[in-house]
């Protein structure tokens, strides 16, 4: 990017920083990226709400805070339940105005906090819900989560007995639930994202963000080719953005141009096992579900 | 105004009066009729709060912590497995110093499935950092839930009010309901130092490392010790106002006895009547009630079983391993004094068998014929 690119960059976005230096997450953790650009869109009116992730750590050790808005920590699977008291009490205290964020990794999104985020779905609970994806549990040393890839190597899937399982799709988890929002992102699309959160606010209800998280501790990757991952997970289809209204009303946010799954796949050491036969099936996978999307997207 | 009402609505009532905003509530038997009533008085107006019907009770839980962080009023309900599922939470709760109150229906925990009268579910909680007062009657369970909200707040720490499954929460008696500008008077509205707030940003619950953990759960206890003196000075200030106290301890015809019966709960009725047979008798047999279990009110107990030669405790609830659990507390608040009780541990009741006058009298006669019990556990009411 040229610096001219980088200069007109800056200016889409609000300057100040909600989210200081001195926290603790890994060289090139695109969830820091993530939380960075939510809460430039959502501003200091806003109380998040974090699960057992990485997040507990990167937000900072006790007294410290990396974040300029209040933070609540909570138990694992409780990310959706907690943000909906958070929610009804500030109503009953006559603050309509907060924004409630609950910022979950994918274990306590897809795994152990489905039932609390199925039940504040249902109920069209008034909040903002991220699920930041890096794709395994990766705050406790990369085990395998449901939105773990299938193939994918994890501690508990290791090379020889790989996931056999597809990656749960978390969004028609959220469409079946006719929430008015739900949406993908990408921390190589930051403006996308942006856009996304600050159009998540304008919504009464419950909106679902999942956004691909970098993790290059976890994906055995170096860490400067972490944006560039996020950004082949999408140009390879394997992470497509689109917005879902109400269940019902897809939208793609990028088409991209055919871009073969292995440019994403072979710079990352835990795709570092797959034969090629295994590299087609997942080709193949990948491509069966954009055609099913795009044929969404076009009803 | 007085009037006759199901025990599970006294405590409606209390919550009610106590102006609770935010309720997040999962039916279970037999606590469902207290938050049906609730249901109710918010869908009426009679009382302005969210009601938040969540989709089990460990999200009840985490919803009043969330409603709490915010400086709002909280309260839930549950019971036996429901109580047992928020058990993390319960931990949670007392760890953030949130002032949320609780209404337990005491009922036996599966397996095999059970919905009758048993303390285990409460008392398996015992080491979560929540108050715990067990009440007798409706009007008990009324005025504690009103008391509790004020202790709470005053100590930053959770309340549970607990009540025998269907003994108390589906019998009918007559309650005094206080009057709404008493009450507020009473109770004024909860306002935290500390609160979530996007005025004062700050972050809870963060990691803590080992250099600083022991001093915040030195300072839980240190509250739990303080709550015992809130404890008397909230019910001295609402047995003046409303004319009605409990303390953490009753004492009944204890005078000179050489037995003391210690309860909890409902079979405290039954047993004050076995108590009165015997003294007419001319027997000295006297009743120590139960009611703040947590903070132990270990002082109290020492003061009043000082030189008594025996004590029974009925627990209707067993510690596999162990034993009765009030026996094993109140045995350890008593070890270490001179002049001490032999105590003798019945376990009746459990599941809701009924416990009779016969079973308390049963009780009283195999304490007062051994000097010593020949058990560590005893059951009087088992089926041999």
């Amino acid at each position: 990017m040229s610096s001219q690119e980088m200069k007109e960059m800056e200016r889409r976005f609000p300057e100040e920083e909600y989210f200081m230096s001195g926290h603790l997450a890994c060289s090139g953790c695109g969830a820091t990226i993530g939380m960075r650009y939510a809460l430039k869109a959502l501003g200091e009116e806003t109380i998040v709400v974090i699960p057992a992730c990485c997040w507990s750590m990167i937000a900072g050790v006790f007294p410290y805070s990396s974040l300029k808005v209040p933070v609540y920590h909570v138990a694992f699977e409780t990310a959706a339940s907690t943000a909906t008291g958070v929610k009804a009490g500030l109503e009953m205290k006559g603050d309509a105005t907060t924004t409630v964020l609950a910022w979950a990794g994918d274990g306590g999104t897809f795994d152990i906090g489905l039932q609390a985020l199925s039940g504040a779905a249902e109920r069209n609970e008034d909040f903002i819900y991220v699920c930041y994806d890096n794709e395994a549990y990766m705050n406790t040393g990369v085990q395998r989560s449901s939105a773990t890839p299938f193939l994918t190597w994890t501690t508990t899937t290791p090379a020889h007995q790989a996931k056999e399982e597809a990656k749960k799709n978390i969004m028609e988890i959220m469409a079946a639930h006719r929430i008015p929002y739900a949406a993908t992102a990408s921390v190589a699309y930051p403006e996308d994202f942006f856009n996304k959160i600050k159009k998540a606010k304008e919504i009464k209800g419950l909106k679902f963000i999942h956004i691909l998280s970098t993790c290059p501790t976890g994906w055995r990757l170096p860490t400067q080719l972490s944006i560039k991952a996020a950004r082949l997970a999408v140009l390879t289809r394997i992470f497509p953005l689109y917005e879902i209204a109400y269940g019902e009303k897809y939208t793609l946010s990028v088409k991209p141009e055919f871009h073969p799954v292995e440019e994403y796949l072979k710079i990352q050491g835990r795709f570092s096992h797959l034969t090629d036969s295994e590299i087609e099936v997942i080709q193949e996978n990948v491509e069966k579900a954009w055609v099913r999307l795009v044929k969404k997207a076009e009803a | 105004m007085k009037t006759v009402i199901e025990g599970s609505h006294a405590v409606s009532y209390g919550v009610m009066l106590s102006r609770v905003q935010v309720i997040s509530a999962y039916p279970i038997t037999p606590q469902t009729h207290i938050v049906e009533r609730l249901s109710e008085f918010c869908a009426n107006g009679e009382l302005q709060a969210r009601f938040l019907k969540v989709e089990s009770e460990h999200s009840a839980m985490a919803s009043c912590i969330g409603a709490s962080a915010v400086g709002a009023r909280a309260f839930t309900a549950t019971s036996s497995q429901g109580l047992a599922l928020m058990h993390e939470l319960l931990h949670w709760a007392s760890g953030a110093r949130l002032p949320i109150v609780m209404a337990n229906v005491n009922r036996a925990l599966a397996s095999p499935w059970n919905i009758w009268c048993d303390q285990i579910d409460s008392l398996s909680q015992r080491d979560t950092g929540w108050l715990q007062f067990y009440c007798e009657s409706s009007q008990e369970a009324l005025d504690t839930v009103i008391q509790a909200f004020k202790i709470s707040e005053s100590i930053s720490l959770p309340s549970m009010v607990v009540l025998d499954a269907f003994y108390l929460s589906h019998t009918f008696e007559p309650v005094d309901i206080p009057d709404r500008e008493r009450v507020d008077k009473f109770l004024p509205p909860y306002e935290p130092k500390l609160k979530l707030d996007p005025k004062d940003p700050r972050s809870f619950g963060s990691l803590t490392s080992p250099d600083t953990f022991t001093e915040m759960r030195y300072q839980m206890q240190q509250s739990m010790e303080k709550a015992k003196s809130v404890i008397l000075e909230v019910d001295g200030e609402y047995q003046k106002i409303f004319g009605r106290g409990y303390r953490m301890i009753e004492t009944y015809r204890c005078e000179d006895a050489e037995l003391v019966l210690v309860t909890t709960g409902t079979v405290t009725s039954t047993s004050r009547e076995v108590i009165d047979q015997y003294r007419d008798e001319g027997k000295a047999i006297g009743l120590l009630k139960i009611k703040s279990f947590r903070p132990f009110p270990s002082e109290e107990v020492r003061k009043e079983l000082k030189g008594i030669p025996k004590v029974a405790v009925i627990d209707r609830n067993i510690s596999c391993g162990v034993g009765g659990i009030f026996a094993e507390e109140l045995k350890s608040a008593l070890c270490n004094e001179e002049d001490r009780p032999m105590v003798f541990s019945y376990i009746a009741g459990l599941g809701g068998r009924d416990i009779t006058q016969e079973t308390i009298s049963n009780v009283i006669e195999y304490t007062l014929e051994q000097d010593r019990p020949k058990e560590d556990i005893l059951w009087p009411d088992l089926k041999r």
